[in-house]
């Protein structure tokens, strides 16, 4: 296990949620592009980090319903029992 | 957060429309139970997390401005609750962990170099590998798992984030991207773990 030495490297961190997102300046994003084509280690963290955002919005696309246990607990304390869809 | 396909009118929340107010109760449980089992971790707090969360929209609901849309607003009332509920839930608080930033650069920089994200998909499907992402999530610093559950789970904008969690934008970014780095680390272990067994197997 090695940590980030090269100050280019470290330079980087600090746009990298921007750079993924693609919402940093062209300037900055092409400078970057520029150094992860050649820095392996960062190209591992850019396609790693792409890797977990994606896996973790992914994993909210299904299941948007609470249990229907909790569900009718929810109308029940809130009073709204009449109107409880099955 | 899916907006319901007929608008629910604020105008009737607010004149204390109950046929209204279940409408919304239908349309948000789902995104504010998740918001709050992952925050938790624990489906009977969670659970707390999501009553209290529509009881008080109930309560004030005539105050609701408009100014923020009501998804952020339910958002911004049930990201309050589950931090007290964290909060109380553990006393012994130091202050190091109400301090705003922490701002040692020990939590920041990457120190896992395996490129494991062209792993077979049906790894990241795997029972296992779901379980892992979700205590990756608990192990987030509260006021950074927040900061990504509303970011990156539900879908809010930067700029949404900010308005639930009382934050600029400056902010939100920052601990965005300090929880963003530590969950890759922490996945980088098990699944870098995962690909040197594929490798082995496959030698084997
Ligand atoms: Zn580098």
């Amino acid at each position: 296990m090695s940590e980030v030495k090269d100050p280019k490297c470290h330079a980087l961190l600090g746009s990298l949620s921007d750079y993924v997102d693609g919402t940093l300046s062209e300037e900055l994003c092409v400078e970057i592009d520029r150094h992860v084509a050649e820095c392996q280690d960062c190209h591992i963290v850019v396609d790693t980090l792409r890797k977990t955002i994606s896996l973790y919005h992914d994993s909210a696309s299904g299941n948007l319903e609470c249990p229907e246990a909790v569900r009718e607990r929810l109308f029940k304390t809130l009073n709204l029992n009449d109107y409880i869809r099955h | 957060m899916v907006e319901s396909k007929t608008e629910i009118s604020v105008e009737a929340l607010r004149s204390g429309n109950r046929e209204e107010f279940a409408r919304m109760v239908d349309a948000y449980s789902g995104p504010i139970y998740r918001l709050a089992l992952k925050m938790l971790g624990i489906p009977a707090d969670a659970e707390d997390v999501l009553q209290n969360t529509f009881l008080k929209a109930f309560q004030h609901v005539k105050d609701f401005e408009g100014r923020s849309s009501l998804s952020t607003w339910l958002y911004r009332i049930a990201s309050n609750e589950a931090l007290m509920l964290i909060r109380k839930k553990r006393p012994e608080v130091t202050l190091s962990d109400i301090s705003p930033e922490n701002d040692d650069n020990s939590d920041y920089s990457p120190a896992q170099f395996i490129d494991w994200h062209p792993l077979p998909e049906a790894e990241f499907l795997s029972s296992e590998s779901q379980s892992i992402m979700d205590s990756a999530v608990q192990h987030l610093p509260e006021n950074q798992r927040i900061v990504f559950i509303l970011r990156d789970i539900e879908g809010l904008s930067i700029q949404e984030t900010g308005e639930a969690l009382n934050l600029s934008e400056a902010a939100v970014k920052t601990r965005l991207l300090r929880a963003r780095l530590r969950l890759r680390e922490e996945l980088s272990v098990y699944y870098g773990e995962r690909l040197k067994k594929g490798e082995k197997n496959e030698r084997g």
